[in-house]
């Protein structure tokens, strides 16, 4: 057995696991030996929505091959084991990119799919999920369904942000956008409290394509919610760059060796990193900039293995959306986060727009969505998690399933409406720990 | 070198397709020969996505001493000129089946060396007759680590890889003079579906990756033999030296 954990280390139990070498395998023979399976793409899945710790993960990165990529109109068909790191070094000295990228480039296809991701471009784009013209949905039973808007479009519809639950996505075929350049051309604006964040989004968001702000979760008073906020385009080369454009970045050039000891990440060396980061960046990048794609949508690409500052206990992400009419209860949240302390400096602030996913269990939805880790202090942590839960339910707000390891059934249940309208599509064979956690005192149990 | 074609026997291996991925993306063309259709076809079309200029593929059980001319025929009709070979397949047979029935061995020996010696034979032919300049000339095949010294746990499949290793040396020795490098690839434990039944983990164990990219740079130098990862060369030493009268009485 060899270990799978995801992203945020926090379950880490033994996993059994296959590694189909070739997409002609036969799902029905992998069933057949194992009570339940679930896909395993990169494990960037920060909590347990990737792992299946009581039945078999099948380890989906052999399928990492390249279909047909037809230059022309920009469609791109691969196996859904392939990484956007890879996708990207294809297409980009092509002039072509990806319609939606996270802020990773380690995942894969299908856990892009499975998770419908979205980007700095939520506001302008959609989702993923939105950008994918079909895809192959391999059943326990052997079936191999062929999915898109006009095929099969409810097992489509429930693919695209149903957590893999309903099947292993084999291939997917996606359109992707023109580029002039690898360059992005980024405006930097600092801004102190919410009122100013809005005020910017809202206006940057009509002209640019992407939109994203670090918000400083550390400071309280006169530095409340004060942060940086980036709008950017794709650009032409800026005729200033000399230098050759560099290749993208597959390896990270640096690498964190090992696991953080355990008090390294404390209230006091955050709000050191956060002060610094804002003075720093406030001075100095404020205005226009160019940027190579690497550096704008990947700044963590470039440290390997970064989440083991936070040391062997892990950490958690916590990432939710509120509607817009609900700005005062984003104010009692980050309230509550700078009188905890337990914050990090990963906080990023975006506003999601109104163009709807095709994915019945799709998170994000119009509002405005806060991102950030808390280092694992046990209850501590918990407990505040729990009370920002209860804030977010009646505010008729959303968590992100693809980084929670904690979230509550009845939560779950409150950020997903149409989850009764999902679950007639889950493979009877396929479940995962979050699914079995969430469905937990469920009446309708299907896992 | 860029644009150079490389004929891949045993396209469809996990070191084997790794590799072609590397020689895509520097810009060559390949030639690919395997026993599965549509895995060759999938094969071919990431390649040609990944840069390759052009990628062709030929079906043939390499088992069949019988084709080996015609393929070379075919090879030949692909592409006039050629300028690496290399070689990938292979199998890993059970020693208790090999012991237990000679049928077992035999086909081993077949896959691991006989082919393998039928087809170097011709391509050496083919090599020598060659007119143009052959600087940048390669036959790169993969052998064993476990070639190097014979062991109770999987001497006929060593045997096998051994013998290859011989074959290599006296081809090296041949062709030194037209200007046609023979690498011999020895590696150690990969991880890829040949070892799925072996319980894997820890730092002997290379993935096909890191193994390609050895062998991509030493073909590109002509080396002779390499260890990949190089950390078996002097782990073999040790295992080569120590005296026959000790080693019969060791389980390695």
């Amino acid at each position: 057995m060899k270990k799978y954990r995801s992203w945020a280390f926090i379950p880490d139990g033994e996993q059994k696991s296959v590694r189909p070498p070739w997409a002609d395998f036969n799902l029905g023979a992998f069933s057949d030996v194992s009570d339940s399976l679930l896909a395993y793409g990169n494990g960037r899945s920060y909590g347990d929505s990737c792992l299946n710790v009581q039945g078999t993960v099948i380890d989906s990165r052999s399928l990492n091959r390249f279909i047909d990529f037809n230059e022309e109109t920009g469609v791109l068909k691969c196996e859904a084991g392939i990484t956007f790191a890879d996708i990207l070094a294809i297409i980009v000295p092509k002039n072509w990119f990806l319609p939606v990228t996270p802020g990773t480039k380690f995942v894969t296809l299908g856990g892009a799919i499975a998770n419908d991701v979205h980007g700095k471009n939520h506001h302008a784009d959609g989702t993923f999920g939105k950008h994918v013209v079909s895809f192959e949905l391999m059943r326990s039973d052997g079936d191999k369904l062929l999915c898109s808007t006009s095929e099969n479009s409810n097992f489509f519809n429930a693919t695209i942000g149903g957590l893999g639950l309903t099947g292993f996505i084999n291939w997917a075929e996606i359109q992707l956008i023109k580029i002039p350049s690898p360059f992005i051309k980024v405006e930097t604006t600092a801004f102190h409290g919410l009122e100013e964040f809005y005020t910017l989004s809202q206006e940057a968001n009509s002209k640019h394509r992407y939109s994203v702000a670090w918000i400083d979760c550390a400071s309280a008073g006169k530095n409340f919610a004060r942060g940086l906020f980036m709008a950017g385009d794709h650009s032409d080369k800026p005729a200033n760059h000399n230098k050759p454009t560099k290749a993208v970045q597959a390896e990270p050039k640096l690498s964190i060796p090992f696991n953080f000891p355990k008090k390294a990440l404390n209230r006091y060396s955050i709000k050191a990193f956060n002060a610094l980061y804002f003075n720093k960046n406030s001075m100095m990048s404020a205005g226009t900039s160019y940027q190579h794609y690497d550096s704008f949508f990947y700044p963590l690409d470039g440290i390997g293995d970064w989440n083991r500052i936070y040391g062997n206990q892990g950490f958690y992400q916590y990432q939710f959306v509120l509607p817009f009419d609900k700005k005062e209860v984003l104010e009692e949240i980050l309230n509550k986060i700078v009188d905890s302390g337990l914050g990090s400096f990963l906080a990023v602030l975006k506003e999601f727009g109104d163009i709807k996913s095709p994915g019945m269990l799709s998170f994000p939805r119009p509002g405005i969505c806060l991102a950030l880790d808390f280092a694992n202090h046990g209850k501590v942590t918990l407990k505040l998690a729990e009370e920002l839960d209860k804030l977010i339910v009646n505010a008729g707000g959303a968590v992100y399933p693809a980084k929670d390891i904690r979230m509550s059934s009845e939560a779950f249940q409150s950020y997903f409406p149409r989850l009764e309208e999902f679950k007639p599509f889950i493979d009877p064979k396929f479940t995962s720990d979050f699914w079995k956690r969430v469905s937990k005192g469920n009446k309708e149990e299907t896992s | 070198m860029s644009s150079e074609t490389a004929v891949i026997f045993g396209a469809t291996s996990a070191v084997g397709q790794a590799l072609s991925k590397i020689h895509a993306e520097k810009g060559g063309s390949l030639i690919l020969i395997g026993r599965n259709t549509d895995r060759l076809k999938a094969t071919a079309a990431d390649l040609r996505t990944r840069g390759a200029p052009q990628v062709d593929y030929l079906v043939s059980d390499l088992d069949d001493f019988d084709t080996h001319e015609e393929l070379m025929q075919q090879i030949k009709k692909a592409s006039s000129d050629i300028a690496k070979y290399y070689f990938f397949y292979g199998t890993l047979p059970d020693q208790k089946e090999c012991e237990a029935s000679w049928e077992v061995s035999q086909k081993a020996l077949t896959t691991n060396f006989l082919s393998a010696a039928s087809l170097l034979t011709l391509i050496a032919n083919k090599v020598e007759k060659e007119t143009k300049d052959k600087a940048n000339r390669g036959i790169i095949v993969v052998t064993s680590v476990a070639g190097d010294r014979g062991r109770q746990s999987n001497y006929v499949y060593g045997a096998a890889k051994g013998g290859l290793t011989l074959f290599l040396q006296g081809l090296r020795n041949r062709l030194h003079k037209t200007g046609c490098s023979v690498t011999t690839v020895k590696p150690g434990f990969i991880d890829t579906p040949m070892t799925s039944d072996i319980e894997k983990g820890g730092p002997l164990w290379a993935t096909p990756e890191k193994v390609a990219g050895d062998i991509y740079k030493a073909a590109q130098k002509g080396k002779n033999e390499i260890y990949t990862p190089n950390f078996w060369m002097p782990i073999m030493l040790i295992i080569k030296n120590i005296p026959e009268t000790i080693f019969k009485k060791l389980s390695l």
